[in-house]
């Protein structure tokens, strides 16, 4: 192994730390397994980008207790731009650091059963549905990063969604970080059963200066049969901190899943968002866009795997690099063994924008099966002249033109934003990125 | 009112000359027509014009209102009221026509003068009727998957919310059909005004059966190389180029060839 690396807490911590948060004992045995685990699994290996030095493990504290929020008016005003009043309070989530600070479920989605809750009261009020689902997408054997998630989780939450119940309005969680050198494992799971329907939008905010921090997050997407998942996120963690996000989802028969995530972190960030076409004539649509600016090193990569028959599933991925940035763009389509009638099409473009920026895209098509249709475009290079000309020709600056070149590449993720106040963030976010 | 004056005016791309000597001056009120075989430098000129990027000024000068164009940027020589509706305009991605059109009012205006909303959508509206666009086309992203005769039509929309002092309009008329024909003419008349110049660049005389100019040029070897009124453009639908050719001695009309 390149770097031995100890892990800083032990079985003891674990227990502890488990037994005070009234963890059920499959929880603690789950986290004691993956402890051991992550002591000797090697880190993933994302194609292209070398991780072995940077900073997963290090950070002075695990846990922080933050107070709650008293209720809305308390929230900082960078939570507050990201939520809609009236309606958009009713189901909220709001994490301080560990601390579930803010929860809200409306009465009507409480009748039909539906769950929305941190992921400790999850664990100890709905310990079997949980255990049926946490780190089932993703396994704490797969390596390193996913054993330490498993075995130090320290927040997240919970979506569980019945049969047949359809939410119009989105469920909305927002985790802010205001403290620094901590470490955040977040555990997102959300569970669609057969033909219910939701939408679940997330935002990872720093509102701490540039201190160390390490970010491993997990999200675990279900859709079952029939059921339809809208999953929506801005990632923008400070730059000290170090990401790990892995976002995987698994489709049922005719279950759709459809993911819309703004990527701005500006530490380095390792991102993983895979969807699992499993049943048949599901559907996986996934659009990502990221801006790396400064020094950061970044890699995306993003696939989709066809197992059921008739499956469609589509990867978009727009990145903007400037200074001495680096962004791997890895797209990979797999059709299996028998997906027949499968549709796999992926589109990877990176606009450089200085001389400086590294940017890569690599589309990968992995085929086992005859009868299936495939496609990718792929594209690497700057602003191009001939629009710039187009827009300056109507009196538009440079600097604007390209200003709204770079917003228009990045539209795709943006317009499908399904709340106001988080859309109007990432359009800033990517303003700020863009021009400072 | 204004004038667009070109004087000995040579272009080059990628190091090969296309232009080679034009001379033309075009005031506020006045509608100027080129026209030519393929191949003769009648888009060089526009292009070089604006200013694209591609086309380099090698000799001669262009001046709108005594003012040196050459020496401005593109969207500089957009602001002091130049415009060119392109014969292909670019698909911009993400942008909405209505944002666009903002963005390059705002532009000309400056800052602490930017159009209120109100005005603006107003504008847009009366100027879309009056095009005969729907109006959907205001949200949808700047070209993209317009098809032919919807990318003039908005080239025009822009013209006329724009405003400019001199236009000139690139083979406006390529692929349009009758009646899409009508609706650029219609915009284009609508402009008409002491205070609005135009110089029309094509192949056919059908347009100029909408929107009758002043003067009438026929470019050749990169050259004007001959001028007249209306009545040159009927002669032309009428018998072809050849009849010029033969009076000025021509054998290939198109760049590159000597008389």
């Amino acid at each position: 192994m390149a770097t031995e690396t100890k892990i800083p807490f032990d079985e003891t911590y674990i227990r502890t730390f488990s037994s005070g948060h009234g963890e059920p004992d499959w929880l603690t045995a789950r986290r004691l397994e993956a402890l051991e685990l992550a002591e000797r699994l090697p880190l993933p290996k994302p194609e292209k980008t070398k991780i072995d030095k940077w900073n997963f493990t290090e950070f002075a504290r695990h846990t922080v207790d933050s107070a709650p929020y008293d209720g809305l008016d308390d929230l900082p005003e960078a939570v507050k731009a990201l939520i809609e009043a009236g309606e958009g309070t009713k189901n909220l989530y709001v994490q301080r650091n560990h601390t579930s600070a803010y929860v809200s479920l409306s009465d009507e989605l409480k009748e039909k059963g539906v769950i929305f809750t941190d992921i400790f009261t999850a664990a100890r009020e709905h310990g079997d549905l949980l255990k049926n689902y946490f780190m089932t997408a993703v396994k704490p054997d797969e390596h390193r990063l996913a054993a330490l998630h498993a075995a130090l989780l320290n927040g997240g939450v919970f979506v569980y969604v019945p049969k047949n119940v359809e939410i119009e309005t989105p469920l909305q969680a927002v985790y802010i970080q205001d403290e620094d050198d901590i470490a955040l494992f977040n555990h997102v799971i959300v569970v669609a059963e057969d033909n219910s329907r939701v939408v679940f939008v997330e935002n990872y905010i720093s509102a701490s200066g540039e201190g160390k921090a390490v970010a491993n997050v997990v999200a675990e997407v279900f859709a079952q049969a029939n059921a339809r998942v809208f999953f929506a996120a801005v990632d923008h963690l400070a730059k000290g901190t170090t990401t790990y996000v892995n976002r995987r989802g698994i489709a049922g028969r005719d279950g759709r899943i459809e993911w819309a995530l703004g990527l701005m972190n500006d530490g380095n960030t390792v991102s993983e968002n895979i969807t699992r076409l499993v049943g048949d004539g599901s559907f996986g649509d996934t659009k990502t866009v990221a801006v790396s600016r400064g020094e950061q090193v970044q890699n995306f990569t993003t696939s989709v795997i066809h197992y059921g028959k008739h499956t469609e599933g589509s990867i978009l991925k727009h990145g903007v690099v400037r200074d001495s940035a680096t962004s791997i763009f890895n797209g990979i389509g797999k059709i299996e063994h028998g997906a027949s009638k499968s549709n796999a099409e992926q589109e990877s473009r990176v606009l450089m924008l200085s001389e400086k920026a590294r940017g890569d895209a690599n589309p990968i098509l992995l085929i086992d099966e005859d009868d299936v249709m495939a496609g990718h475009a792929a594209s690497v290079g700057r602003v191009d002249p001939i629009q710039l000309y187009y827009l300056m020709s109507r009196g538009i600056p440079r600097r604007d033109a390209e200003r709204l070149i770079i917003h228009g590449f990045l539209a795709p993720v943006v317009e499908a934003i399904p709340i106001e106040g988080v859309k109007n963030q990432l359009i800033e976010v990517i303003e700020r990125k863009v021009q400072s | 009112m204004a004038v667009l004056t070109i004087r000995n005016l040579h272009v080059s791309v990628e190091g090969k000359e296309i232009l080679k000597g034009v001379d033309l001056e075009v005031k506020g009120g006045e509608i100027h027509a080129i026209m030519g075989p393929n191949g003769t430098g009648k888009s060089t000129l526009a292009s070089a014009i604006m200013g694209h990027p591609k086309y380099e000024v090698t000799e001669g000068e262009i001046t709108l209102d005594g003012q040196n164009v050459l020496e401005m940027e593109v969207d500089e020589r957009a602001r002091a009221g130049l415009f060119l509706a392109m014969q292909y305009p670019s698909e911009i991605s993400g942008v909405t026509n209505a944002d666009f059109l903002r963005a390059a009012i705002n532009a000309r205006l400056g800052e602490g003068n930017e159009i209120s909303l109100m005005k603006f959508i107003r504008k847009l509206d009366e100027k879309m009727a009056f095009l005969e666009m729907n109006p959907d086309m205001a949200h949808r992203y700047l070209n993209e998957g317009f098809s032919g005769g919807e990318k003039k039509r908005n080239e025009i929309l822009q013209l006329m919310m724009l405003e400019p002092k001199i236009a000139i309009l690139d083979e406006i008329d390529s692929g349009l059909d009758i009646d899409a024909l009508k609706i650029v003419a219609k915009g284009v008349n609508e402009m008409r005004s002491s205070e609005f110049g135009c110089l029309i660049i094509t192949h056919y005389q059908r347009l100029l059966n909408y929107i009758t100019p002043d003067y009438v040029h026929v470019m050749m070897q990169g050259r004007i190389v001959k001028s007249g009124g209306p009545e040159l453009a009927q002669r032309l639908e009428a018998e072809g180029y050849d009849w010029i050719k033969k009076e000025l001695g021509i054998e290939d009309e198109t760049v590159g060839q000597e008389a």
